[in-house]
This record gives structure tokens, sequence and C-alpha cells, in this order.
């Protein structure tokens, strides 16, 4: 597997304030990567400074395998970063025929992405004339052109209506089943869940985790349980050694598990105690669940 | 080099403004030719400013580079706020993103102006050359191409204005208070000349002082060509005063001016690398 982007001790500074601390990762090419943390955690700087626009206070990074100047690897690389930017004046097709020239391409991809990303019909438009989330579509065929090695997108919903949000996901979802490799910055956590196979979480600029997103925490998920008989349940079961925490909510009892135990079997064993189950499910934490567990850790 | 150029034509040419304000300079620049429609005919008084010698091979040279120097605000316009646009419109940012280097970006803005420049240049020269053969007097080759100093004079005063205009665009981000800033250099010049004069030098200091001024310096570099005219010299000489011209265009105040190029554009890439978008 190539490597796309290497990241060593990145630190960016803003005055007294570090938005980007020693910060060191590795893009690798067929995955999707999604880079969470909260508003102001570092996300958008350290795109910046990989793609040229923000310099580095200290570290470095290097594209695919470093021989290349960063503006040539970058001709590579499709980048929307926060605010679609184009030329209000220009219409969509003049902008992206721009696009081409600096990316040394040939124009002919221009109709067929634009067809990706349903704006065909607009191409005459002038770019001032565009709604949000058309903008944000054409930065995003724009970044399409060259038929990038990367994809990074950093908040690509940010600021669209429902039906924007589902648009762009369905085009995100459609780039990576073709096998391009994404690099996705969000603070929006179901949106990394449902499209990343990678997590990159950083807070204050400090990287919290790497690495697959189901090995987040080693977890062996919890059960959702419902009885008539609620505290027979929950008494039974915190005596039970496979259980952590038991809580009662809202008529449901939530236990987590602190070995692998499948639910046939968790079934089976509270029958014969007697509890009948109305309700039984074994689940994984979502993303948003581990992700508070991990930097409420981490801040403690 | 061509890729960088037609980069920047699509930008520019794209945007009616621009194309407004730059076909304006060039219908601006052609009608110095109206100059020769200015005619006096009221009774005894028979004036033809045509007739006056100003359209003479090679005084025609001066004139016209004097004059058509001043359509360069025009230009001057269009290039602040195509700088200053990509700030605001952060187009440069996405530039840059897409796989332009920093120094492409400065290299593709400095190419455009030197081509207004040169155009300009090559503009005047047809143009002048149509009303010399037209007006004057003396049509010999080796005198109708004497005296184009004026012209390099004139391309190299372009250049450096546009630079300077560049560097402003960069620097100050926004196009009007870019162009108030250009306002404000001019009076702060002309600040510096009054201080200088009043308090340290004589005049003639003064103005080699003031030469190292970079609007000065463009100035310098095409002297005013009105009392160069015959008709002007018999009027001061009748009055018992001496004309003393100094007209030529020197190699130093060529270099002063080249270097302030080269300070804007090299200052305008610092500030490019060295600012985070």
């Amino acid at each position: 597997m190539s490597t796309i982007l290497t990241v060593n001790h990145l630190t960016k500074k803003f005055g007294y304030l570090t938005a980007v601390k020693d910060l060191s990762f590795t893009i690798e090419k067929g995955n999707v990567y999604g880079i969470l943390g909260p508003n102001g955690s570092g996300k958008s700087t350290t795109l910046g400074i990989v793609l040229n626009v923000v310099n580095a206070t200290q570290g470095d990074f290097a594209w695919f395998d470093g021989t290349t100047t960063t503006h040539q690897a970058l001709k590579k690389v499709g980048a929307i970063i926060e605010r679609p930017n184009f030329y209000p004046y220009m219409t969509a097709l003049q902008n992206l025929k721009l696009v081409c020239k600096i990316k040394e391409v040939s124009e002919e991809k221009i109709e067929e992405k634009l067809e990706l990303v349903g704006l065909l019909d607009r191409k005459n438009s002038k770019f001032r004339t565009y709604s949000l989330g058309m903008k944000q579509r054409l930065a995003i065929a724009s970044a399409l052109l060259n038929d990038p090695e990367i994809l990074i997108l950093d908040e690509p919903t940010n600021g669209l209506d429902p039906q924007g949000i589902h648009q762009i996901r369905e085009i995100i979802k459609k780039i990576a089943s073709q096998g391009t490799t994404i690099l996705l910055a969000s603070h929006l956590l179901d949106e990394v869940e449902k499209v990343c196979s990678h997590v990159i979480i950083l807070r204050k600029g400090e990287k919290l985790y790497s690495g697959r997103v189901d090995g987040l925490l080693a977890s062996h998920g919890f059960f959702e349980l419902k009885t008539d008989n609620l505290d027979n349940l929950k008494s039974y079961l915190e005596k039970h050694a496979s259980f952590g925490k038991i809580k009662l909510e809202n008529g449901c009892i939530t236990a987590i598990l602190k070995e692998e135990m499948n639910a046939g079997e968790l079934n089976k064993t509270l029958f014969d105690q007697g509890i009948t189950l109305s309700h039984l499910v074994k689940r994984k934490e979502s993303l948003e669940e581990q992700f508070l567990t991990l930097t409420k850790n981490q801040s403690n | 080099m061509t890729r960088l150029l037609q980069i920047e034509f699509i930008k520019l040419w794209n945007n009616r403004a621009s194309k407004v304000l730059i076909l304006a300079y060039f219908v601006l620049l052609t009608s110095i030719a109206l100059v020769a429609a200015v005619k006096f005919d009221i009774g005894p008084i028979k004036f033809h400013l045509a007739e006056q010698g100003i359209f003479n091979f090679p005084y025609i040279w001066h004139f016209n580079a004097f004059i058509t120097a001043f359509f360069k605000l025009f230009l001057a316009i269009v290039i602040v706020s195509m700088m200053a646009n990509e700030y605001s419109n952060k187009t440069i940012k996405q530039n840059l993103i897409d796989g332009l280097s920093k120094k492409e970006f400065i290299l593709s803005k400095f190419l455009t102006v030197v081509t207004f420049a040169l155009i300009s240049t090559v503009f005047v020269f047809a143009v002048s050359l149509v009303l010399g053969l037209f007006y004057s007097n003396f049509t010999e080759i080796n005198i109708i191409f004497s005296g184009l100093e004026f012209l390099l004079a004139f391309f190299v005063k372009l250049v450096g204005f546009f630079s300077f205009c560049l560097f402003l665009g960069i620097l100050v981000k926004r196009s009007a208070f870019a162009l108030g800033f250009l306002i404000l250099w001019q009076v702060f010049e002309t600040f510096i000349r009054g201080i200088i004069r009043w308090r340290f030098f004589d005049a003639e200091t003064t103005d080699i002082v003031m030469g190292f001024f970079p609007l000065n310096a463009m100035w310098n570099l095409i002297k005013e060509p009105f009392t160069r005219l015959s008709a002007v010299q018999t009027a001061v000489n009748q009055m018992g005063e001496e004309v003393v011209l100094n007209y030529h265009v020197h190699w130093y105040e060529i270099l002063i001016v080249l270097a302030w190029t080269a300070i804007f554009i090299y200052g305008s890439y610092a500030l490019l690398k060295k600012r985070d978008l």
C-alpha cells in the first residue's frame, strides 16, 4: 500500500496560541480518513499547512514519496477548504477552465464532473448566482477535475440545508466507492462515521487517536434490555461478572459489557432466571459516544 | 510562461469592469491623435496645433511618451484590483491549493504587467509613427528613428509603476485602500521633498535625493517636453530668459526605476510567502 501523505511533528503557533501541537500521521492510499475534533481543534490549520497556504512553525510534511515539490504534488490532489472560492463574475464553465489551466489538465473532464455533481444545466450561470449548496457542489467538481489521488474536504456540509447535506454525502459516497482516497475534516461525527474507515481525532491541536474507526475504543459493546420487572433484572445484572456499569433510563436498562458475550446466550441465561425480556439489542458505541468518552478521559 | 499569461488573461478578460477599463485605456492612447485636430481659426488668428512642430520627428516620441504616460492611471486601477480581488474573493487561496506555486502566482501577475507595458509601448509607437508621417516636417529614416529612448523610458516607467501597484495590492489587500495609499504616497514624497529642501539641501541636491524615491524616479524618466518646442523657446528668449535644456533619458534613472521594480516584485513575493492565508 502506498503512502499519500506523511506529516511529521507538525506545530503551528499563532502568536501565543498553539493551533497544532506536534502532530504526526500518515495517509495511505485507498482509505477514507476522517479528521475529527471540535471547532478550533486545529483541523483546518493542519489541512492549510499541507495545502501550502499556511506556514508551519515547526515540523514538516511530504506528499507521495517526498520527491516532488508541494505545488506539483497539489496538482494530483483535489481539495476544498471551508468555503468554495471562485471568481464570482465568471460562469461555472469559465471557472473550471481556469482550474484546468492551473492544474495543467485537459478540459475534457469538465462536462463529466459537472454531470456528477448535477450542475451541468447551470454551467453557463455566473458563480455569484449560485446557492451555497450549488457553490459547494461546484467546488467538488473542481476538485475532481484532475481525477485526484486524494480528495481533501474540509467541513463540506457546513451551512447547508438538509437536502444539500444529503446531496453532498451521496456524492462523497459515490467518489469513495470508486476507490479514491478521501480525507474528510468535520466536527459532525455521524458524517465521519457514515463514510470513514479511519479517523484522526484532534483536541486543542493535539492528536488523541489515529487508526481504524472500529479500533477506537477496545469495547465489547452493550445491551439494551427491557422487561416487566426491571428491578429484578437490574439486581441480577449487577451481580453478574461480565457486566460493568448498569444504567436505568426511561424504562430501559443499558448494560455495558466487560467481556464478549452474545445476545442469545444472555437471553437464555435470563430466561433460566425467570426473567422474560420484551426488548433485547446488542450494540456497539456510536462514534459520538466513543469520541466523547475519549475526550473526557483525556481531559481528566 | 504562456500558461501563466493565459491564467491571468482568463481572470481579467471575463471581468466586465476590467475589460471596459483596458479597452478605454487603449482608446485613450489612440486619442492622442485627436490633438492633431486642435485648430483655432478666429479671424486673423490661425492656430493649428499640429503645425506647431509637436509632431516633428524625433520630438514626437518625447511628446507622446510624456502625454500618454498619464493614462497609466486607468490601468493602475485594473492592476490594483486584479491583485486585491484575489484576496477579497479568497481565490488566491484556491489558486495555491489547486497547485499554483507562490512564485508562479507573482510571476503570472508580473508577466501580465510587463505585457500591458509592452502593448502600450507598441501602441504609442504605432500611433506616433502614423501621426509623424502625416505632420512631421522631417521624414528621413535616420531622423524618424532617432530619439526612441523615450519609448524605452516609457516602457520602464510603466513596468515600474504597475509593479508598485501590484505591491500595494498585495500589501493592502483592498483595491480602494491600495489606490488611496498610492495617492497618499505621492503626497508623502512631495512632503519629504519640502522637508529636505527646507531643512537640509539646496534645490539641486534635493532633486538628486528625490530621484531615489519611486514615484519621483518614474517621473524623472521622461521630462516635460514643452520647453523643447521651438515656439516656446522663441517666446522665452524674447522675454530675455535663457532656456536650460536637460530633457534626455539618463541610464541611471532607468536603473533606479528597474531597481524599484525588482524591490516591489520581490517584496510582493516575500509578503505572500510569509503570510498565512
